[in-house]
């Protein structure tokens, strides 16, 4: 992370999430909130269908900031908004989620992470933002 | 049925320890396709704490919550350090702002995860979003 200046562009990530992603992350964090796995529940609700975690979204976001700073564990702050569904379909394909990061400045506190987290072509996190230990 | 207004303020019992086991990190780590390095829990593995904090909260049958009409509306997270394995887990919620718009209670809750020994670890900031009965 040494040589990070404002205005730099980091490596677009882009991941896969599938029904069996959400249905392990379910496991792993303890939200087993139907709509994350019955179509049923989703669409009673008037979601178009099973969305992912909000926190799972999040979650990708995170992995990109560790791939970014090549270590896990450097993260000092996180957030965002959950302002649009990631739709997953019930198929083999899933969904896309592509997170695009830009250093906003670089400071004694650490290295400020500006987070674009898209699926398709709409922002599914809003005001995605990080702070990185430099 | 609006949340109570006196919910703004208060604070709820710290959840109980959660010990945190290498078996538990690799698990979450796999869950969104990372590999657990042996060091620190991916960033956002406090969640399994707070989520609990904030269960505590919305299952209160003093509060007026129903669960069902709960949307998570934003997420923070401040850390002092990473989490690791061998940690034993402890959230306290507090509840730092109550808005009514529209007929949905905004309830801004802060939950203040430390370790076995008290010291901080970090700070999960959620909003929670509760409809009315009538959206």
């Amino acid at each position: 992370m040494s040589g990070w200046t404002a205005g730099d562009a980091l490596p677009e990530q882009t991941y896969t999430v599938t029904r069996a992603d959400l249905v392990r992350y379910a496991g792993a964090s303890g939200d087993f909130n139907p709509i994350h796995w019955s179509d049923r529940v989703a669409t009673s609700v008037g979601l178009p269908g099973v969305i992912a975690h909000g926190m799972f979204t999040l979650a990708l976001a995170a992995r990109a900031l560790d791939t970014w700073a090549g270590a896990t564990g450097r993260v000092l702050e996180l957030g965002c908004k959950f302002t649009k569904p990631v739709v997953v379909p019930d198929d083999d394909t899933g969904a896309e989620v592509t997170v695009r990061g830009t250093v906003k400045q670089v400071t004694d506190d650490g290295v400020h992470v500006a987070l674009e987290v898209t699926c398709g072509d709409e922002k599914v996190l809003g005001a995605p933002r990080a702070v990185l230990r430099a | 049925m609006a949340v109570d207004a006196s919910l703004s303020g208060r604070t709820f019992p710290p959840t109980p320890p959660y010990v945190v086991s290498r078996e538990r990190i690799v698990e979450f780590a796999a869950a969104t396709g990372s590999t657990y390095d042996g060091g620190a829990a991916p960033a956002t593995f406090p969640i399994v704490v707070a989520f609990a904090a904030m269960t505590g909260l919305m299952e209160d049958p003093s509060v007026g919550i129903s669960l069902h009409r709960v949307v998570h509306g934003e997420q923070r997270f401040t850390y002092t350090r990473p989490v690791v394995a061998g940690d034993e887990l402890s959230a306290t919620l507090t509840v730092d702002s109550l808005r009514q718009i529209g007929g949905a209670d905004i309830i801004g809750t802060r939950s203040e995860i430390v370790d076995g020994d008290g010291r901080p670890v970090c700070t999960a900031f959620a909003t929670l979003v509760h409809r009315g009965e009538d959206r």
